[in-house]
């Protein structure tokens, strides 16, 4: 899933500090699981909010919604009628929800409310992390299904680097060496011979070097 | 032996003898003479001066301009050379123009962390890696083409090597990598640090056992310690230095004023016992900031003169 994380209370308000009507819009995917944007943080968002204005003296409306998704055209159809009360709608969705709005609803301001922050997994309540940067082109056959593009801090494609100490990356104690997991893993599969492939150069005009991308189905397209 | 390029530290080698190589780190400034009066320190005493690459991340004046300083007094750079900070457009590029001014040796690295540097809020490539670097310079060379397979006019000439971590995690991968750094296209390997002698000889043995000595000649890394305090932060903080109790210990031991001298004495002690290791080939001796200490190494090490070779 797309893993998100709150922002400081103090930039949303810099944001919308101005404005009269404003919705607090919620998304029940990605960013509900990993308690960022979902229906309870926009409650707590709004109270916080409503709270804010009323100490400040001003006279705020501030209406709370939570849509199925917001990457989603279908989803989105769903507040049109309404949509024009609000001068300003702070999104909890991540950046893809976020912009899938502004282009949708061209004259209402829209601000993120969240900090949109990698591709990655619930370890434990309360902790996500990242296992995957999208770089259009999954090399984890090789790998023993461990992601150094993602999990490697210098993205290494033939590791590790000569930092990796006890099974830490050299950035941080705390940061485990993906390389490491990769032998481990090669290891337990009994396939650490692989390990002495060389990975060829990448082909990284599928990740974000090639600019923006697209996929395109024609079997599902109607 | 064959050579395959114009390079010194490669006939040196080809030739049977102990080569000496050292390093030095470019100035954060502008000022050529803060390279040239190191250089100058050791030029005798060595066959060729590594340059640094913005090591541990901080920003210095360009490793190739130093590299051209040391060209300028007639001398022979190791181009040391960071997939951290450049695309394969630019390292490519780079090579070109290091080739243009008969820079014949390169070590490709992948480069400390840019958290570690001035600049951690900084973006960093790692568009190919240190294996893919040795990779790309012997397909510049042996093959005279680019990445993106163009022709290249007059090939760079360029004597491939790398660094290797003989005490490195995972352990099991001590000696496949090397053996991966060879099959990139490694021709030398400067290692890192070495204290822990008897772990370094068990490492070489089993690089030896595997043939891969043959292919490689491995330069033996060698920091001559400052102090007591110096080997307890190496040991600590330094990722991936073995650094044994015992080094610690012996200069603990030692008045304070007396444990550069022996820190100097283990180094040269290193040299002694490392000579003697089946397949060592040379010693690469990083005296960090302390250059004026090689003379004394090299000569107490019994590495001096330094060969002739055309
Ligand atoms: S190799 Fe690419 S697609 Fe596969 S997990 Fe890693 S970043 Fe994602
Ligand atoms: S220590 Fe491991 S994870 Fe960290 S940069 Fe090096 S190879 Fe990558």
């Amino acid at each position: 899933m797309i893993v998100a994380d709150k922002k400081p209370i103090e930039e949303i308000i810099e944001e919308i500090k101005d404005n009269q009507n404003i919705l607090i819009l919620g998304c029940n995917e990605c960013v509900t699981v990993c308690e960022a944007g979902g229906k309870k943080e926009v409650g707590v968002l709004a109270s916080a909010l409503r709270m804010y204005f009323l100490n400040n003296g001003k006279e705020v409306k501030i209406d709370e919604v939570t849509l199925e998704r917001q990457c989603d055209h279908e989803y989105l159809e769903e507040i049109r009628e309404g949509i024009d009360k609000y001068d300003a709608v702070v999104s909890l969705a991540c950046g893809v929800g976020v912009q899938f709005m502004a282009e949708k609803y061209h004259a209402t301001p829209i601000y993120p409310g969240v900090n949109t922050c990698f591709l990655g997994a619930t370890e434990e309540r309360g902790l996500w992390t990242e296992r995957c940067q999208a770089c259009g082109q999954c090399i984890l056959a090789r790998t023993g299904g461990i992601c150094p593009v993602s999990r490697c801090a210098k993205r290494v494609l033939n590791g590790p680097c000569g930092g990796s100490t006890s099974g830490h990356c050299e950035i941080n104690k705390e940061v485990v060496c993906a390389w490491q997991l990769i032998i481990e893993r090669l290891t337990n599969l009994g396939r650490l011979d692989d390990y002495e492939k060389l990975a060829p150069v990448k082909d990284w005009s599928s990740d974000r070097a090639g600019g923006p991308r697209k996929v395109i189905r024609e079997d599902v397209q109607q | 032996m064959n050579v395959k390029t114009p390079s010194k530290l490669e006939k040196i080698l080809a030739a049977g003898h102990l080569a000496v190589t050292s390093e030095c780190g470019p100035p954060r400034g502008t000022d050529p003479e803060v390279i040239v009066k190191k250089a100058n320190l050791i030029k005798d005493h060595v066959d060729a001066i590594n340059i640094t690459d913005n090591q541990t991340s901080v920003t210095r004046m360009s490793s190739l301009a130093a590299c051209i300083h040391l060209k300028l007094l007639g001398l022979e750079p190791v181009l040391q050379m960071v997939t951290r900070d450049r695309n394969r457009i630019a390292l490519q590029s780079d090579i070109l123009g290091a080739a243009s001014f008969d820079i014949h040796n390169i070590l490709c690295l992948s480069g400390d962390h840019q958290s570690f540097g001035d600049c951690p809020q900084g973006q960093n490539v790692h568009d190919i890696d240190s294996m893919q670097l040795l990779q790309t310079v012997r397909h510049m060379r042996d093959e005279g083409k680019f990445l993106g397979g163009d022709e290249i006019k007059r090939p760079p000439q360029m004597f491939a090597g790398a660094a290797a971590n003989p005490f490195a995690d995972p352990f099991e991968i001590r000696v496949p990598r090397l053996a991966k750094k060879i099959a990139a296209g490694a021709e030398f390997i400067q290692t890192q640090c070495i204290y822990n002698l008897d772990k370094f000889e068990e490492w070489m043995r089993l690089a030896r056992e595997r043939g891969l000595l043959e292919k490689v000649s491995i330069l033996a890394g060698l920091t001559p310690m400052k102090s007591a305090g110096m080997a307890r932060y190496m040991k600590n903080r330094v990722p991936g230095m073995d650094v044994p109790d015992e080094l610690i210990k012996r200069l603990a031991d030692t008045p304070k004023e007396k444990q550069a001298q022996e820190g100097i004495d283990v180094c040269v002690e290193s040299i002694q016992r490392l000579k003697e290791v089946e397949g060592i080939r040379g010693f690469h001796i990083m005296a960090i900031e302390w250059e004026e200490k090689v003379p004394e190494i090299v000569e107490r090490g019994g590495l001096y003169p330094r060969p002739e070779v055309d």
